[in-house]
C-alpha cells in the first residue's frame, strides 16, 4: 500500500502530456500523406501509456493487472483485424 | 430493474469494497478482510470494469476503421469541420484533470484532506467545463443543421463523443459522492481504495478522449 510515484513526478508527466498535445496538433497541419494517421495515433498511444503506467499505477501493479489491463488491446486488434479482413476481401458487393 | 441494481452494487462496490466480498473466517477472534486484500481486490475489479468499457468504445473504433476505408472522402470532410480549437482545449482540460486526480490519490495516502478536496473540485469543475465545450460544439453543429443523420462520420461522431460525455458526467458524480464523503471524514491514508479507483475510472476517459480527438478532428 506504498504510496507510489510522487507530486514531482506527476508535474512531468503532466507537462510531457500537455507538449505531446501540442505536438499531435501541429503535426496535423502538415500533409504526411499515407502517414498522417500512424502518426497520430503513435503520439495517442504514447499518450495513453504514460497515463496507464504513471497516473493509473500500472507500472506498480501485479502480473494478473498488467494481463486484465492489456488483454482488451488484443481482442480489440481482433475485432477490427477480422472485421477489416472480411469486409475488405468480399468478392461480391 | 437489471441495471438499476447492477449501478447500485457497482456504487456499493466503490463506497463499501469489504461488504462485496465473502467474509474470511481464518480468525475467529478478528473477522475481518485483510485490509491490504481488500485493496488489490477492489483494484483489480476496477480493472477488469475498465477492460469492458475499453471494448465498449473499441466497437465504436472498429465501426471508424472500416468507415474510414471504406469512405474517405466523407471523412475527410467530416474531420475538416469539427473545431480543431474546442478539441484541443478539452484535450488540455482532460489531461489537466487527470493530473489533479491522481494528486488527490497521492495526498489522500498522506493525509491531507484539503488538497483532496480541493483536488476532487477542480477535476469535477474541469468536467464540467468540458461538458459545457461540449454543448456549445454539439449546439453549434445542429444549428448548421448537422446531426446524426448526416452521413457516418457524424453519427460516430455523435455516438463516440455522447457515449464519452455520458461517461465523463457519471464520473462527475462519481467524484462529487468521494468528495462529499471526503468532507464527511470518511477517508484518511489508512481507507483512500475508493478514491484510487474512482481514480482509475477518470483517467480511462481521459485515455479514451486521449485516442478520440486525433481520430475526430485532427485526421483529415
Amino acid at each position: 500500500m506504498a504510496s507510489e510515484g510522487s507530486y514531482r513526478q506527476y508535474v512531468n508527466i503532466g507537462i510531457l502530456l500537455m507538449a505531446l498535445t501540442v505536438i499531435t496538433v501541429a503535426a496535423a497541419q502538415f500533409d504526411f500523406g499515407p502517414f498522417n494517421v500512424p502518426i497520430a495515433l503513435i503520439i495517442a498511444s504514447i499518450k495513453a501509456t504514460f497515463v496507464a503506467l504513471y497516473f493509473m499505477h500500472l507500472k506498480h501493479e501485479d502480473t494478473m493487472t498488467w494481463i486484465f489491463a492489456t488483454y482488451p488491446l488484443f481482442l480489440l486488434f481482433l475485432l477490427i483485424a477480422f472485421s477489416a479482413t472480411d469486409i475488405f476481401t468480399r468478392v461480391l458487393n | 430493474m437489471g441495471l438499476l441494481s447492477g449501478t447500485s452494487k457497482f456504487i456499493k462496490a466503490l463506497t463499501y469494497p469489504s461488504d462485496m466480498l465473502p467474509p474470511i473466517m481464518a480468525d475467529d477472534e478478528h473477522q475481518h478482510v485483510d485490509p491490504e486484500l481488500e485493496h488489490a481486490a477492489s483494484k483489480f475489479g476496477m480493472w477488469l470494469f475498465l477492460a469492458t468499457e475499453v471494448l465498449l468504445f473499441g466497437g465504436l473504433f472498429a465501426a471508424y476503421a472500416i468507415y474510414r476505408a471504406k469512405y474517405p472522402d466523407m471523412f475527410q470532410h467530416g474531420s475538416s469541420s469539427l473545431n480543431v480549437v474546442l478539441g484541443s482545449i478539452n484535450t488540455i482540460i482532460l489531461i489537466f484533470s487527470s493530473f489533479t486526480v491522481v494528486v488527490a490519490v497521492k495526498a489522500i495516502q498522506e493525509n491531507k484532506i484539503k488538497l483532496v478536496k480541493l483536488m476532487l473540485w477542480i477535476t469535477i469543475a474541469c468536467g464540467a467545463i468540458f461538458g459545457i465545450n461540449k454543448f456549445f460544439e454539439y449546439s453549434y453543429k445542429i444549428h448548421h443543421g448537422i446531426t446524426p443523420g448526416t452521413d457516418i462520420f457524424y453519427s460516430l461522431y455523435y455516438a463516440a463523443t455522447g457515449i464519452h460525455m455520458l461517461h465523463v458526467l457519471i464520473g462527475m458524480g462519481l467524484l462529487s459522492f468521494l468528495l462529499y464523503r471526503t468532507s464527511k471524514g470518511y477517508y484518511s491514508k489508512d481507507n483512500f481504495t475508493a478514491i484510487e479507483i474512482g481514480g482509475l475510472y477518470w483517467h480511462l476517459i481521459d485515455v479514451i478522449w486521449i485516442y478520440l480527438f486525433p481520430l475526430l478532428y485532427l485526421i483529415g
